[in-house]
This record gives structure tokens, C-alpha cells and sequence, in this order.
């Protein structure tokens, strides 16, 4: 019983993962753009979302309401002022682009709020949980993050495929001059996808900040989870995203069973055997563009 | 004044140029075929219509107002619509799909799903195919369906023959009198000179890069453009 309540902790453990990695997945779906500082962007929704609580008085999840606003806004201004230039150049630039990015974000994040853990605090959520046997018992608060997990990946799927700015990125995504053809404005479906992308990220990393202890650094590990859920799902799909989430969750508590210290280990062991065995993902995109 | 105006361009790839101060004009509402051998610079002077080339010398006038540096989306609401060569369905979208994207600009007229249905039925049954899945001449029928889509005032076609059975090319041209009768102006491109001169009202020869030969079907004679296509 105590591998099947790993198993579902890790489960849980992969909404947060999935919603993480949503953004990451978009933001390449849509213009093949790999987001370095996407790590770091989700813990400066965690700090947007501590200085709400600590400062302002916000109630936790009430902060998520302004924050994914201001992360949106940041999604749009980035893409518009920045990586649409750099997405012009060679492929090497966007990559260039993201990973300085990363690293001001965490300096600057550095000087603000210092190297000192912080984690917004829930109250009495924290530690609730409903007990489904014995030995099974399933936190609250896990469960809220897995289905807004699970909501977000269904809303922006529904998105995609019913709005029509959803449907234009994804022709965008097909053939970009082809798209323009249709009259359709590349560099404003892209400020779209990345907002889009970032606003998200806000709702992660505050979810992120409540659930554990975060400081600078945090971004760069922050980043590799969402890079191996995108990666174990298969690049562009949602639903991999999703899948990939939960499994890279399960692989690291059931690891964290087995041995208390390399939990971790077995998700990154799990992301190179996906690597090496099934390189496309478990459920890549049924077309390629 | 002419609907299109295409005043001496000179049109480049790197250091290969593909136009020479190459002029041509589109009434509103008539039907011009220009005709040419492969490389004459037929796509090259759709492209740089629609905006995805820009020539380095010349202009652009359409409606009178000048579109030679305008970018390509900002070409579609004025009315400008392409069907590229090769057709370019988006793959992942279904042929519905390619046709609503085709109407991102929202340019009111009489263009609509049904009435694209209507004209080209063999798309009306595949509607939820996947692009990617469609056959050559729904392709076909789709990219032109998803021009239209957009109520163009001038629609480009491109090589829409190129590649399919004759019998798929003729139910692709049975559309255009459904098109042409709407007042929409056409400007085509076509390798097949029959095809060309059955259409069109007024048939533009390249060659080279150059304009060689301008007349309507009736008055041009089959020396004539054979000499005007192969350049003898």
C-alpha cells in the first residue's frame, strides 16, 4: 500500500508538473521556441505572488487573480520587444535570448528578495487531506493543484481547437507564410501564444510557491521538470504534456519510496529512457507540420 | 484605373533576378491569364503581389494606392487573396478548419462555408478530413476555397492544374464562372495554355523575366504564342 499511495502522490505531484510544462509546450507548438527562462519566470510568479500575500494581505489564491494578469501582460511585451527578433535570426538566437533572460531574472530576483527560502503560507490548507484508506491519504491542497492542472491543459486545448485565434495559431504553427496569406499577423499570434503561455506560468509557479520552499535558484530545476513532462508527452501535444507530467511525478515518488534520497534520479532516468527508446514522446502530434 | 497596376518591377532572389521592369495591369472584374514556361517568373510575380516578395525597384498599385511595401497579412483585408503554388493546406487542421482560417480577415461578400461548399462539392463531403489526408484535388479545391473565403476583390491562382488528373482540373475550373460572376477579378497563372486561353479574358506571356506577348484569346494566334512561351 505504500507504493500505491506513492504512485498516487506522484500522480497528484503531476498536475503541478503538467501546468509547469503547459506553457513550455505552447510557446513550442506554436513557434518552435525553445523558453530557457521559463524557470525562472514561473518563480517570479511565486515572488509576485509572496509579495501580494505578505505585503498587500492577499489571500493565497486570490493572488493568483492578479498575478496571471501581470504575467500575461510581461508574455506579450517579451515576445513583441524581444523574441520575435530574435526568432528572425538563426536558431541559435531564441536560445541565446531565453537563457540570458534566465539569468537576469535570477540575479535580479537575487538582489530584490536575496537567497533566503520563502514559501507562501496556506494556513490551515496545508496540511489537510482526506484519508481514502489507511495508508492512502490524499493532501487537499495536491488535489486542488492537480485539477487546476487538469483544467488549464483542458481549457487551452478547447482553445486551440474552437477559438478562432486558437485556430490561427495553430495554422500559424503549420506554415507560417501560408498563414500570412490568410491575412493573418505572425508576430501578434506569437505575443499572443507567449502571454498566453506566461499567464499560465503565473498560475504554476504560485501554485509552485505554496507548495514548497523556492528562492532564485529555483528556476533552473523548476525549468528541467517542465522540460522532461513536454519531453516524456511528446513536443506539441497537451495531452502528452499532461500524461508527461504524471508520469515524470509518479517516477519521482515512487523513486523517493524505493530510496528516500533519488526520487528525482528515477524521473531523470525515466526522461533519458523516453529519450533514447521513444524520442518523438510517448504521444507526439499525430501530424508533422 | 486599373484594379492592379504592376509599374517596371525588378524582382531579386539573393543575386538571381527573376523580373525585369516588369508592367502589367488587372481590370476590375476581368479575367487576365498570365502564361509562361517553367522559370519565366509567373510565381514570382503572384509572390510579389501577395506580398511575400518585395521588388527592389518599381510599384505596386492596387486600387491606386501603393501596396509595394505593405506586409502580406495587410494585404488580405484590402482584398488581396493568394492560392500559393504547391497549395499549402495547413496539415494539421481539417479542410473545414483551412477554410475558416481562410476568413481570418472577415472582408464581408458573398463568400461563405456554404457557398464554397456549393461551388466545389467534393469538398463539402470531406469537410472534417485532415489537411494532410485530403487528396491533390481536394487540396486544391480547399486552397482555393480558403482564398475565396476572405471575399477577395483580386484572387491570385496560382498553378492550381499543376499535378492533377485532368479530370480533377476540370471540376476545379468548372468553379471559376461561379467566382468570375461574383465580380471578383482573377489573375492566374497557368502552364497549361489551353487551359489559359479557355478562361481568360486576356492572356500575358513571361519569358525570362520579361513581358513578351499581351492580347486577348481571340486575337492572338497559336504561332504567335508559341513563339512569345518558348522565346523563338
Amino acid at each position: 500500500m505504500e507504493w500505491a499511495n506513492a504512485v498516487v502522490q506522484g500522480l497528484l505531484l503531476g498536475g503541478l508538473y503538467a501546468l509547469l510544462a503547459a506553457g513550455l509546450s505552447l510557446m513550442f507548438g506554436v513557434m518552435r521556441l525553445v523558453n530557457l527562462a521559463h524557470g525562472a519566470l514561473a518563480i517570479v510568479a511565486a515572488y509576485l505572488s509572496l509579495v501580494l500575500v505578505q505585503k498587500a494581505g492577499m489571500p493565497p489564491f486570490a493572488s493568483i487573480i492578479v498575478v496571471v494578469p501581470i504575467m500575461f501582460a510581461v508574455g506579450w511585451l517579451l515576445q513583441s520587444t524581444l523574441l520575435n527578433g530574435a526568432l528572425n535570426r538563426q536558431a541559435l538566437a531564441p536560445i541565446l535570448v531565453t537563457f540570458g533572460l534566465a539569468v537576469i531574472i535570477q540575479n535580479v530576483l537575487l538582489a530584490v528578495f536575496s537567497a533566503d527560502n520563502q514559501s507562501i503560507q496556506l494556513g490551515d490548507l496545508a496540511g489537510a487531506s482526506i484519508h481514502l484508506t489507511d495508508s492512502i491519504a490524499i493532501g487537499v491542497f495536491p488535489l486542488i493543484t492537480f485539477a487546476v492542472g487538469v483544467l488549464v491543459i483542458f481549457l487551452l486545448q478547447q482553445y486551440m481547437a474552437r477559438t478562432k485565434s486558437g485556430r490561427a495559431m495553430r495554422a500559424t504553427s503549420d506554415d507560417r507564410e501560408a498563414a500570412s496569406l490568410m491575412g493573418i499577423d505572425n508576430k501578434r499570434i506569437y505575443a499572443l501564444a507567449t502571454a498566453i503561455a506566461l499567464g499560465i506560468v503565473g498560475i504554476a509557479g504560485t501554485f509552485l510557491g505554496m507548495r514548497t520552499q523556492f528562492n532564485p535558484y529555483f528556476g533552473d530545476v523548476t525549468l528541467i521538470f517542465a522540460f522532461e513532462a513536454v519531453i516524456i508527452g511528446g513536443l506539441g501535444s497537451l495531452w502528452g504534456t499532461l500524461a508527461g507530467g504524471m508520469i515524470l511525478g509518479v517516477a519521482q515518488a515512487v523513486g523517493a519510496q524505493a530510496y528516500p534520497s533519488s526520487g528525482v534520479l528515477l524521473g531523470h532516468l525515466v526522461f533519458l529512457a523516453v529519450l533514447a527508446f521513444r524520442p518523438t514522446g510517448l504521444f507526439p502530434k499525430v501530424v508533422n507540420g | 484605373m486599373s484594379l492592379l497596376e504592376i509599374d517596371t518591377i525588378d524582382v531579386f532572389y539573393a543575386d538571381f533576378q527573376a523580373l525585369y521592369s516588369l508592367s502589367l495591369h488587372v481590370e476590375e472584374g476581368e479575367t487576365l491569364a498570365v502564361i509562361g514556361a517553367n522559370g519565366a517568373g509567373k510565381s514570382t510575380l503572384m509572390k510579389t503581389i501577395a506580398g511575400l516578395n518585395r521588388p527592389s525597384a518599381g510599384e505596386v498599385r492596387f486600387d491606386g494606392t501603393s501596396i509595394a511595401k505593405l506586409a502580406t497579412h495587410k494585404r488580405v483585408p484590402l482584398g488581396i487573396a493568394l492560392t500559393p503554388e504547391g497549395r499549402r493546406i495547413f496539415p494539421s487542421l481539417t479542410l473545414e478548419e483551412n477554410l475558416r482560417v481562410g476568413a481570418h480577415a472577415s472582408r464581408p461578400g458573398p463568400w461563405n462555408l456554404d457557398t464554397v461548399y456549393a461551388a466545389f462539392p467534393l469538398l463539402s463531403e470531406r469537410r472534417s478530413r485532415l489537411g494532410t489526408n485530403a487528396s491533390g484535388g481536394e487540396q486544391q479545391a480547399c486552397a482555393i476555397g480558403r482564398a475565396l473565403m476572405s471575399n477577395p476583390r483580386l484572387l491570385l491562382l496560382d498553378e492550381v492544374s499543376l499535378g492533377l488528373a485532368p479530370v480533377v482540373v476540370e471540376q476545379i475550373y468548372a468553379a471559376l464562372p461561379s467566382i468570375t460572376s461574383q465580380g471578383t477579378t482573377v489573375l492566374l497563372v497557368e502552364q497549361d495554355v489551353n487551359q489559359a486561353m479557355k478562361v481568360a479574358n486576356r492572356v500575358q506571356c513571361l519569358l525570362e523575366g520579361r513581358s513578351v506577348l499581351e492580347g486577348t484569346p481571340a486575337t492572338l494566334s497559336r504561332e504567335q504564342i508559341a513563339s512569345a512561351y518558348f522565346g523563338i
